[in-house]
């Protein structure tokens, strides 16, 4: 009881203390994209060329009103997924998404398992 | 008999997993997007260098086939793939070419056609290098091929060379 | 002359190597518990000659031995001696000399160390190890040879990559690699094991001081290369989920389980089979990494000049060791008996290690998925730090708690109930988060969490202090710990509360943002002995605080080889760093500028050393014990 009351009280007087800061938007989308013609750079991170001008895309877009889904998307159409570090929920990423999680739980269940065992054992 | 099966799921994943990095291997870790095609090009306006138009994809409609060419003077290899895109020019009554140039100026597109030849149908300029990602192109010299529906049918990276220049005549045919 | 001394050396490796198998082989049929003496003088000989080469590599690198296509390709004259001696291992062939050196010192120690404990195991361990040893001896024989030579022999050689030109370069790969390669020992210590059937605590007592070292080392050797990567790559950043990077991660996960688990072995002899699978997996994600990283079959920024003549006799030496371990392990394992309570010790290592094979396989998966697809589909995707984020943090809360927990519980049967005792401590934590609203100002629900877990973490670790201070044993948990709720506070506020700018501007030009005013003063060209330098002067002035910083940015132009890089100017601080960096928009006179505001980082690398002090400890009690 006191548990959840101390929870509670805490997220309450938290989000009253909540303000918003300056978005890093911007920044945030390039460290999602992919440089294609460095070695495993973002576009955050690279100094090329390519990259610059890929910048003033990114912001000419945002100025336009354009969600960080629909500028991710519009790359994807010109350049493939590749230029993402994000990879899509699309069925061909469909193993990706869902193993880890797979693996913990049957973790879980194996752990599960033992200890039951364990029970087993010890009654005997 | 549980033990067996999850023996024969262990070794079969091993041999898998050993079986994908032996054929990985042999790829390309490089990425490029010349099998990026089947996909109609998007929407631009972009000035044309010698005149006060604009030349915009609906100018494109009314050819059987164009070959937007990416290129600038200071760009070595855009010199080698040159003449090819004058063969093209002159064999090929399909085909229209359009230059892009990117990131360059005037005068010096000026002397490079003047020494190399200008193929090209319609000369366009691109100087902050934006409009050339609304074709996905990431370096030059980079050529596209579209069709009269404006679908991309194939794309060069890098300079032309005999085997495309080829190619590109027989997909024009 | 130096490449046939070198040379000679190798084969002397080899043969050491087949004499010892076959001595031992020969020796484990002898029921005595006696190792014959010249087994180890053959071991004692192996380790002498393995040094020597090493040195003999050295030594061509020192006195500039063109006639050694290895020190050709990676050597100058003008190079200065330190990074001359440096240049040794920061080359593919050069660094495989070092993992057999690694190998064979472990090798040997581990057999004389070792006296108490049963003959066959060891000289099982033994054979095992030598087998490693002759495969990569082969490989380096075949493909990777530091000692080839090459004639007529130029007078220069091509010179280091500068990026590698960092006093880093010295420890980063030694200490990397003693925590890959130590992993071997206990890879083959837990095949002798099964061969020997050997009782299972033995088996743990045995390896336990072997898996630590190895631990330390890893932790040491990625917290130094993040390090170097923070200061000399230029994007401030110290973590990017490369796959090189994820290479390193996976044994570090590994063995953080293993730890754990030897720990449940000795006192319990129980989770026998788990730890024999750990002590495997271990050295085969080892292999693996190395596989991943020298073939070439990654696209990466950590670029080993990759070959795939390299990457095809990896992996064949990989695939061997895993059948060949994966059908010992099948032929002759014991199954385990579980005796757990389920509020005990044990049970909460068991959580640990859920934890940790999560964590590993969640980056394997992201690591190898790419190349799974290109193989299987043909289409090429990236997986980058937006994957491995969102599905580890969220684990990383509940894993804090645990490992605030679980070490206060008993082994076997666990007395006490510990909720109220969490419940104040979490209070606590909820307080302390409170206060940082107050001083920093946004957050988001998980970074929230994070900190309120970390934070519970820190202050039970803390309390623990003060209760185990007669306990010396104990130490070593507490101060590990304590670092790695330190770790992920640090990284947690540094993540939330980094300010980011990217902007051109021309000489003369300012740019102001809510917090700064950024004066792009002056540019000045400087020419050093072997590159040519564009300085920024840049003043820095804190909106908030009120204060002046002066930060100078570089581009460095390289003649030997012919190379750009870009130098940051960090000003490390207590409580944050300033980081700007400069690079050239080509065909213009803006300069592309980034300039960042990160706290506490220097907070980040002493929690990460505080890790693995931990580590440091505990060996150094067991030393004394002895």
């Amino acid at each position: 009881m006191i548990f959840k009351k101390i929870i509670i009280i805490y997220f309450l007087l938290s989000s009253s203390l909540y303000c918003k800061e300056a978005s890093l938007e911007l920044i945030e989308i390039y460290k999602n994209l992919r440089c294609i013609v460095c070695q495993g750079q973002s576009i955050a991170d690279s100094n090329s060329d390519f990259a610059s001008t890929i910048k003033l895309v990114v912001k000419d877009q945002i100025k336009e009103g354009k969600t960080e889904e629909e500028i991710y998307n519009f790359l994807i159409s010109k350049y493939g997924e590749w230029i993402v570090y994000k990879p899509t929920f699309k069925k061909n990423n469909f193993f990706l998404w869902f193993l880890p999680y797979f693996i913990f739980i049957l973790g879980g269940l194996i752990i599960f398992i033992i200890i039951k065992k364990s029970k087993h054992n010890r009654a005997n | 008999m549980r033990i067996n099966f999850s023996k024969i799921i262990i070794f079969s994943f091993v041999i898998f997993l050993i079986s994908v990095f032996w054929m990985g291997l042999k790829k390309d870790n490089n990425y490029s997007t010349k099998n990026l095609t089947g996909s109609e090009i998007g929407n631009f306006k972009l000035p044309s260098i010698y005149s006060s138009d604009i030349i915009s994809e609906e100018a494109l409609k009314q050819n059987q086939f164009t070959l937007i060419n990416f290129f600038a003077s200071w760009c070595a290899p855009c010199r080698l793939e040159h003449k090819y895109l004058i063969k093209l020019a002159r064999q090929n009554k399909n085909i229209k070419i359009l230059g892009v140039n990117f990131k360059d100026k005037k005068k010096n597109v000026t002397n490079f056609l003047n020494e190399l030849g200008d193929p090209y149908d319609y000369i366009v300029e691109d100087r902050d290098g934006k409009a050339s990602i609304l074709f996905g192109t990431y370096g030059i010299p980079e050529t596209i091929l579209i069709n009269k529906e404006l679908i991309i049918i194939k794309k060069v990276i890098g300079p032309l060379d005999q085997t495309q220049y080829e190619e590109i005549l027989k997909l024009t045919q | 002359m130096l490449s046939n001394i070198g040379s000679i050396l190798i084969f002397c490796i080899l043969s050491s190597s087949l004499l010892i198998i076959c001595n031992s082989c020969i020796d484990i049929k002898i029921k005595n518990q006696l190792i014959k003496k010249n087994i180890y003088n053959l071991s004692l000989f192996q380790t002498t000659a393995t040094a020597l080469s090493f040195f003999t590599l050295v030594a061509g690198f020192i006195f500039s031995d063109f006639s050694m296509i290895n020190v050709y390709e990676n050597s100058h004259t003008e190079k200065p001696l330190f990074y001359k001696i440096a240049g040794t291992w920061g080359n593919h062939e050069g660094s495989l000399l070092l993992w057999i050196n690694i190998l064979v010192l472990f090798s040997y120690l581990f057999l004389i160390f070792n006296y108490k404990h049963n003959k066959k195991f060891r000289l099982y361990t033994l054979i095992f190890q030598n087998f490693l040893i002759i495969g990569f001896v082969i490989f380096l024989l075949l493909n990777s040879n530091p000692f080839s030579s090459i004639y007529p022999i130029p007078s220069e050689g091509l010179g280091l990559n500068p990026i590698l030109q960092d006093p880093a370069l010295a420890i980063h790969p030694p200490l990397l690699y003693v925590g890959f390669v130590g992993c071997s020992i206990y890879f083959s210590a837990a095949i002798a094991s099964i061969l020997s059937e050997y009782n299972g605590k033995q088996f743990a007592l045995s390896i336990k001081s072997w898996v630590q070292i190895s631990w330390v080392f890893q932790t040491l050797g990625i917290t130094v290369g993040s390090i170097w990567a923070y200061y000399e790559l230029g994007w401030g950043g110290f973590w990017f989920w490369d796959p090189v990077e994820n290479a390193s991660l996976l044994p570090w996960f590994a063995i953080s389980a293993l730890m754990h688990s030897v720990m449940v072995l000795e006192k319990r002899n129980t989770l026998y089979e788990w730890v024999i699978i750990l002590c495997l997996l271990t050295f085969i994600l080892s292999v693996t990494g190395t596989f991943l990283v020298r073939s070439g079959i990654l696209n990466s920024v950590h670029t080993f000049a990759s070959d795939p003549s390299r990457g095809l006799y990896i992996l064949i030496f990989l695939s061997l060791m895993i059948l060949t371990s994966l059908i010992i392990f099948f032929k002759k394992r014991k199954r385990d008996t579980y005796n757990f309570n389920s509020n005990s010790k044990e049970t909460f290592i068991l959580a640990n290690n859920w934890f940790m094979i999560f964590f590993l396989v969640t980056v394997l998966i992201g690591t190898l998925y790419p190349i799974f697809l290109d193989v299987l589909t043909n289409t090429k995707i990236s997986v980058g730090p937006p994957f491995y984020n969102i599905v580890i943090i969220p684990f990383v809360i509940p894993f804090l708690l645990l490992m605030a927990i679980g070490p206060q519980t008993s082994w076997i049967n666990s007395k006490k109930n510990y909720l109220f005792k969490a419940i104040y401590i979490l209070v606590g934590a909820l307080v302390i988060n409170l206060f940082l609203f107050f001083f920093f100002g946004n957050y988001g629900l998980y970074s929230n969490l994070i900190l309120i877990v970390a934070t519970f973490l820190i202050l039970h670790s803390i309390i623990d202090v003060k209760k185990s201070l007669k306990k010396k044993f104990e130490y070593p948990r507490i101060i590990s710990h304590l670092g790695f709720g330190f770790l992920i506070f640090f990284i947690g506020v540094n993540y939330q509360h980094s300010v980011e700018t990217d902007f051109n501007l021309r000489v003369g030009e300012t740019k102001t943002t809510n917090n700064y005013e950024i004066f792009f003063e002056n540019i000045k060209i400087k020419k050093n002995k072997n590159y040519k330098s564009i300085i920024g002067d840049f003043k820095i002035i804190d909106l908030k605080k009120k204060n002046v910083q002066y930060l100078n940015p570089e581009i460095r132009i390289y003649d030997k080889p012919e190379t750009l890089t870009y130098e940051a100017a960090i000003k490390s601080r207590v409580n944050s760093d300033l980081y700007l960096t400069m690079s050239n928009v080509s065909r213009s006179d803006f300069y592309n500028i980034k300039f960042q505001n990160k706290p506490f980082m220097i907070w980040i690398w002493i929690s990460a050393l505080m890790i693995a002090l931990g580590g440091i400890v505990q060996l150094m009690l067991k030393k004394n014990e002895n």
